[in-house]
This record gives structure tokens, C-alpha cells and sequence, in this order.
């Protein structure tokens, strides 16, 4: 029978969340890596058994786990990710130039083929990939060396790569999210990059419509039509129809436009979700409500998604890795909050439940579609 | 014989119960003893120590003797009792929030 494996990275730890294909009952187990900060928890599309975790903290660094048994183990790897060569600067908070410095890891990508394989997104932001399963690390220095890249500035959160996405169909071509810098593609699978930003506009910066500078916050691409990109960018959610040469909002009638995730339902392309916040100075829920918002348009039309969620009192915020889907029929959304509850729905978000309510602030959640 | 006490993610990260006991060849140095436990666990460099400049973390911190030896020289030679193994080589975490 089929299942599915949530993957739940904490300030405190991660977690494993397991379901049948009804999505009812959970198993839970962790914490694992108590203590440390986990950015990213995911598994390998080509193994479901290969897991990557991502703990760090400002005490004692980075740290990589790897497990070949779905986190029922955990060992540690390499976690040398050092800068190739010299490094420049970029622009601090005021913009005044400021060296290059590694702080953590946020985001771990797969291979979709190989388990050995995978890409890691840092700050300040630089792309590594291991091919030895996590063993050693090569930074693709490509993208830090791009010529823009004296003029990328951290956003809230730091100067961090988030969102790495590899191209299903086009095994050269991969992209990158950088806040704030803006979308990166690379069509020579990651030897070199260019900005995609045309359209974005982002007010926070000198010239709204500069070729980088943006503080893009979460990318989404359906994998059966990779041309098509979502965007939830600081302000605005976009939607790119030519593998990011050109970006048109799709805001439309949402309540506010700021967030973090971005998702979409693994078997309609056109159906995305989005959780709105009130603003980039109130990083939490609007009105006290907790509300995930869906378009089955591709975005302009958007549906407020309430049932099983809190509609007072709650003034969480779902951050950008926090939010992922099966790709079972029907499709099930999952998001985790600050507040540490993690909310799943079996129905394509018709209606919600939490799996879990108390656990320290999430900051990633992944889903594995299990056979 | 060193002693090393280290605080509890890095004993849990690398599998280690109470303290570590190490072999260190005069002179006994923050460096010598810090090379010497990271030699015996792989896992731990980088953890104490910047990986490419060797310089301390800002949240680490090393004790002997009731002494605060964040501060001395890597290479400045330990407290007889450290290097003597009467008294441990503490690596801490500061006190910074939880």
C-alpha cells in the first residue's frame, strides 16, 4: 500500500511524520539532531531510502547528515563546503561591501537520478554539489563569480541560496533563488548562470526593476511542464512561462501578496498555493486567521482554504521551505509553521488537520511519495 | 594522558560518552590537543575550530584550571595540571540563549 514519509526540519531537531495512503494515522519519531538547527530534511528521488539533513547552529557550524534507511539512522558527513579560490564582496544591510563568509546551509537538492548526487544551497549564497553521497563537497563557483554579484545583499534572513531547482526534462539546466539577489538559470548544469528577473519589481531597492536585487523567496516548477515557473517573491507572486525569461504577477485577489512558500499540486500544473502574511514588517497571518490560498488558474483567481485551520488567534508564519505535496490521488498538501504545528490535507486542501502541534518552530517540510 | 571534556552536541555528534582521554606529545598546546581530538574524531573538525583558518569559533570557549584560555595563544603551552591529566581541557559552549 502506498505512503507517505514527511520530512520536518526545526530549531530544535527534525522529524520523521509516516501515514498510509490514507493520511490519517502518523507515526512520529525524532527528535533527531536535538538541539541543532535543521534548515532542510529531504530525500532522494532516485532512493526514497536516501535522506539528507541539513543541522547547523551558531555554536559549532554546519553539519550534513546523510541516512540509507529512510531516518531510521542517521551518520554524519563531510561538511567542508569552502568558497573556491578568493572571495569578493557583495553589499551588507548598508550597503557597504562585505566579504563573502559561510554561515549555514539552506537547502539540500537531490539528484533525480543518481542517490550519490547532491546540490547544496548556502550563505552567503554559493552552490555545492557532492557526488559521493555527502562525503565531499566542490563549490559551483559559477553563480558566486557572476559579474552581478558585488550587488547581491542579504534579505532578513541572510544572504542565503534557497531554492535550487534541477529541470526534469533538461538535465543541464538547473535554477537558483537568492535573496536578495533575485532567479538565477544555468543551462550548462551549473557551470555558468545569468539572472531571469525580467519583470520582477521590487520597491526596496534603488531601481525597482534592476537586473538583480530581489529578494525572491521561494520557486516552484511542476514536472511536467518545466518551462512553467511560480514565484512567491517579498512582495508579489509571479509566474514565468518561458523558463524565467519574462515574469507576469498573478497576485490578483489575494488579501496581500507577501509570503514565503509556494507550491503545486503534484497532478493539476495549474493549481498552486500560496500562504499570504500580512507584511514584510508583520511576518505572521492576517487577522488572526490561518489561511493557505489556491488558484486552480494558474494564479489571479485565488480560493481562501480555512476548513481545520485556526481562524483566531493565531498569528503564525509558514517560512519558505515549509511547504510540500504528495503526488497521491488525491493530492495532499502539507505546510509547518512557526508555531510548530505541521497541518496536512489528503484532499488537495479542501480540508486540514494537524499532524502534529507542538513542535519547536519548523522551518522545512518535504514529503516523500512512498510505493 | 589529556583529558578533554566536551560539551553535549559535540559528544553527541560524534558518539562520544564522558570524557576523552588523548595521547599528546609535548609541548601540550590548544592547537596539539585540538589537532589530536580531531584526528580521533573526523566529525569534529570544523566544529571548534573555522575550517580553513583555524581560528576559534565566536561561540566556543576553551577552560583549564578555572581559567578562561578562550583568549591565549593556540600555540601558548597548557597548565601543567592540564598536560599532566590532573585537571580536564574543557571545550565549552557560551552561555547565549537557548
Amino acid at each position: 500500500m502506498s505512503g507517505v514519509r514527511v520530512l520536518v526540519g526545526t530549531r530544535k531537531g527534525a522529524f520523521v511524520l509516516t501515514s498510509d495512503g490514507a493520511r490519517k494515522q502518523w507515526d512520529v519519531s525524532g527528535p533527531h539532531f536535538p538541539g541543532w538547527e535543521v534548515y532542510h530534511v529531504t530525500g532522494s528521488p532516485a532512493d526514497p531510502d536516501r535522506l539528507y539533513a541539513a543541522p547547523s547552529g551558531g555554536w559549532f557550524g554546519q553539519v550534513i547528515q546523510r541516512s540509507d534507511d529512510g531516518g531510521l539512522t542517521w551518520e554524519p558527513q563531510g561538511s567542508k563546503l569552502l568558497y573556491e579560490g578568493e572571495v569578493g564582496p557583495h553589499l551588507w544591510y548598508d550597503g557597504t561591501p562585505r566579504p563573502w563568509q559561510f554561515t549555514r546551509v539552506w537547502h539540500l537538492e537531490p539528484s533525480l537520478t543518481d542517490p550519490d548526487t547532491v546540490y547544496a544551497g548556502v550563505e552567503d549564497a554559493a552552490l555545492f554539489r557532492s557526488i559521493d553521497g555527502a562525503q565531499t563537497w566542490q563549490e559551483l563557483p559559477g553563480l558566486r563569480r557572476h559579474h552581478t554579484s558585488t550587488a547581491w545583499a542579504p534579505g532578513a534572513g541572510g544572504m542565503c541560496l534557497h531554492t535550487i531547482i534541477l529541470d526534469p526534462v533538461d538535465p543541464a539546466r538547473m535554477y537558483a533563488g537568492i535573496s536578495a539577489a533575485g532567479a538565477f538559470r544555468s543551462d550548462d548544469a551549473g557551470e555558468s548562470w545569468r539572472p531571469i528577473n525580467s519583470g520582477l519589481r521590487s520597491d526596496g531597492i534603488p531601481d525597482p526593476q534592476a537586473e538583480v536585487g530581489h529578494c525572491v523567496h521561494h520557486i516552484a516548477m511542476h514536472p511536467a511542464r518545466p518551462e512553467v515557473l511560480f514565484m512567491q517573491k517579498h512582495w508579489d507572486v509571479m509566474r514565468s512561462d518561458d523558463a524565467g525569461e519574462s515574469w507576469q504577477e498573478i497576485s490578483g485577489n489575494l488579501p496581500t501578496d507577501f509570503g514565503f512558500p509556494i507550491a503545486i499540486h503534484a497532478n493539476e500544473p495549474d493549481t498552486i498555493y500560496v500562504v499570504p502574511i500580512t507584511s514584510d514588517s508583520h511576518h505572521f497571518v492576517m487577522d488572526g486567521k490561518l489561511r493557505v490560498y489556491r488558484s486552480r488558474t494558474g494564479g489571479n483567481e485565488w480560493e481562501a482554504l480555512t476548513a481545520g485551520l485556526p481562524q483566531q488567534h493565531c498569528y503564525v508564519n509558514v517560512l519558505r521551505d515549509a511547504m510540500a505535496v504528495d503526488s497521491l490521488d488525491d493530492c495532499g498538501i502539507y505546510f509547518g509553521t512557526s508555531g510548530g504545528q505541521v497541518y496536512a490535507s489528503a484532499d488537495a486542501g479542501d480540508t486540514w488537520d494537524a499532524i502534529v502541534r507542538d513542535l519547536p518552530a519548523v522551518l522545512s517540510v518535504e514529503v516523500q511519495t512512498l510505493a | 594522558m589529556i583529558r578533554v571534556v566536551l560539551p553535549a552536541h559535540l559528544r553527541a555528534l560524534a558518539r562520544i560518552t564522558g570524557e576523552v582521554q588523548l595521547e599528546v606529545d609535548p609541548p601540550v598546546t590548544q592547537r596539539a590537543v585540538l589537532d589530536a581530538l580531531e584526528a580521533r574524531y573526523p566529525v569534529l573538525d570544523g566544529k571548534m575550530r573555522d575550517h580553513v583558518t583555524q581560528q576559534r569559533r565566536p561561540f566556543v570557549r576553551f577552560y583549564a584550571c578555572e581559567e578562561d584560555l578562550s583568549q591565549e595563544s593556540p600555540d601558548d603551552v597548557l597548565p601543567d595540571a592540564v598536560a599532566n591529566g590532573t585537571e580536564p581541557f574543557l571545550v565549552i559552549g557560551a552561555m547565549a540563549g537557548g
